[in-house]
């Protein structure tokens, strides 16, 4: 079993991934029950086009993810806001739009390779240390703004228009909630990939929901299954040579399942 | 209309008018001024505007013209949030799987007190607890909102408008969708809140029945303020009939399940 420790960049690996497995339940359940899980997935298609883009240019593709995913998120939430086209449609529009982008991107630079294959799917192969070190500090931004925002966040989430009524900002609130999901799903990229993403934002929360406990046990409870399935799904995917980021969304979906199970 | 004065007010409208999007108004010209220790009962059929008026009063839409005040203050310049405090129509936004137990639910009510950070201290928890002993609910506090009935919840959501300490409540159309008795007991404690706790409040409804027995003043909205008054008043003059029409008894009649 301690074998597992002498290899580097599984040290890497689990750094990053339970990082990634503490922050992603904490945006989640925002997301989940304010349905808007689908962000989720459409922050992912465009950090994507961000890493064409970085692959392109020869930059860090985690940081052009970054950059991409956030410049999204406030360009969706303010036409979500205009009410001139329909949440969902924007998220669609966004979705395939930069889809498209990812491809002609993509094509630009010389078709697909195996470099692009682990940012799809995920492989903590390419986590480098100075990837490390920026999923750290922006997981520990992220962690720290959901702390302080904690009260506000639960309010709006409940009861927007109550919570509007009581003199919270809402609109900047949820402005701030859109940019630290684009900033958690472009994270999360080295571990799950961008086609797993949503599954550990979203899973997980879903999974604690079923238990119908407190706000803070749910959340509580979320954190624990995602940072299990991050480390159970990092030690089977070595011995058993899987794919990382499929192993960790597999054994997510196992805990649902067998959860649903028990509550029958 | 009716004499202001400015001292005890806690409402003021002055020539309120709103129309979405360049339509039609669908409110016209309204003024008129709550003072406290009032029991408004805001009627009117549906689509006469209760709603947006209870919005416009609450800062969540702007009106077209005209000018709000809220203790005094120009809506725009009001800070003091805390002393509104605001049931929301059950029905239209309540998700029974949320996962919040009936003491966060209440204590959201505390939330805007509080920067950034703040942890909720214990007077925060003594004053949930009040909240909760005021509308008898204590003994739920470690259950799941979504687990108890619509009259319980109805009372948790009073809980959390109480926990704020406000001096005015507004309330839409709070009973809609919870059972005969369970509305008695609800109009019974927004009866004891007013009397004991001299709370200001606004109750939005499109039971004239409810409004008549329980409000000390009524405003009619359809459109225009069709009258300002006590409800013996409204039930003398006739301005039932002005609002409703003939349709008035059928109306009277369909009571559940409506809303705005």
């Amino acid at each position: 079993m301690l074998e597992l420790f002498h290899y580097s960049f599984i040290i890497r690996g689990f750094e990053a991934g339970i990082i990634v497995a503490l922050i992603a339940p904490l945006i989640g359940i925002f997301l989940v029950l304010r349905r808007y899980s689908l962000i989720a997935d459409t922050l992912s298609h465009v950090s994507l086009a961000g890493v064409a883009l970085g692959l392109l240019l020869k930059i860090n593709p985690l940081i052009t993810a970054i950059g991409a995913a956030v410049l999204s998120s406030v360009a969706i939430e303010r036409m979500r806001l205009s009410k001139k086209i329909y949440g969902e449609s924007a998220l669609a529009i966004f979705l395939s739009g930069s889809l498209a982008l990812a491809i002609v991107l993509i094509s630009l630079s010389h078709g697909f390779n195996v470099d692009l294959f682990n940012y799809l799917f995920g492989s903590i192969l390419t986590v480098k240390q100075s990837d490390v070190y920026l999923i750290a500090t922006l997981g520990l931004l992220i962690f720290i703004t959901i702390m302080a925002l904690y009260k506000e966040l639960v309010y709006i989430t409940f009861d927007e228009e109550s919570a509007q009524v009581s003199g919270i900002p809402t609109r900047r609130i949820n402005i701030i909630l859109i940019v630290l999901a684009a900033l958690t799903v472009s994270l999360a990229i080295p571990i799950v990939g961008v086609l797993l993403i949503a599954a550990l934002i979203v899973i997980p929360v879903v999974t604690a929901l079923q238990l119908r406990r407190s706000f803070k046990q749910t959340i509580i409870i979320a954190e624990i299954i995602s940072v299990f399935s991050v480390i159970a799904g990092i030690i089977t995917s070595f011995y058993l040579n899987l794919a990382t980021g499929g192993t960790i969304v597999l054994i997510t979906l196992l805990i649902f399942v067998l959860v649903l199970l028990l509550k029958k | 209309m009716q004499e202001i004065d400015h001292t005890h007010n806690i409402i003021e409208l002055q020539h309120i008018s709103f129309s979405y999007d360049n339509h039609d108004n669908v409110l016209e010209d309204i003024s008129f001024a709550l003072h406290k220790g009032d029991y408004l009962g805001i009627i009117g059929p549906n689509g006469g505007g209760k709603t947006t008026l209870l919005k416009i009063m609450l800062g969540l839409l702007k009106p077209t013209s005209g000018t709000i005040k809220l203790f005094g203050h120009d809506i725009d310049k009001f800070k003091d949030w805390s002393k509104i405090g605001y049931v929301p129509q059950k029905v239209a936004y309540f998700d029974n799987n949320f996962p919040a137990t009936v003491e966060e639910v209440v204590a959201m009510g505390r939330f805007a007190k509080r920067g950034l950070f703040h942890l909720p201290t214990r007077g925060d928890q003594k004053k949930v607890h009040d909240a909760l002993e005021q509308v008898d609910m204590v003994q739920y506090r470690q259950k799941q909102v979504g687990d108890l009935s619509g009259g319980q919840q109805q009372r948790v959501f009073i809980a959390r408008a109480l926990a704020t300490e406000p001096e005015v409540i507004f309330l839409d159309e709070p009973t809609v969708g919870v059972d005969v008795k369970t509305q008695e007991q609800f109009y019974e404690l927004l009866k004891k809140l007013n009397k004991t706790l001299d709370l200001t409040l606004v109750l939005v409804s499109h039971e004239l029945d409810v409004v008549a027995k329980e409000a000390t003043e009524v405003a009619c909205i359809n459109c225009k303020l069709v009258c300002y008054c006590t409800p013996k008043e409204l039930l003398k003059n006739g301005g039932l009939e002005q609002i409703y029409g003939k349709d008035l008894k059928y109306i009277l009649h369909q009571h559940q399940g409506e809303g705005e």
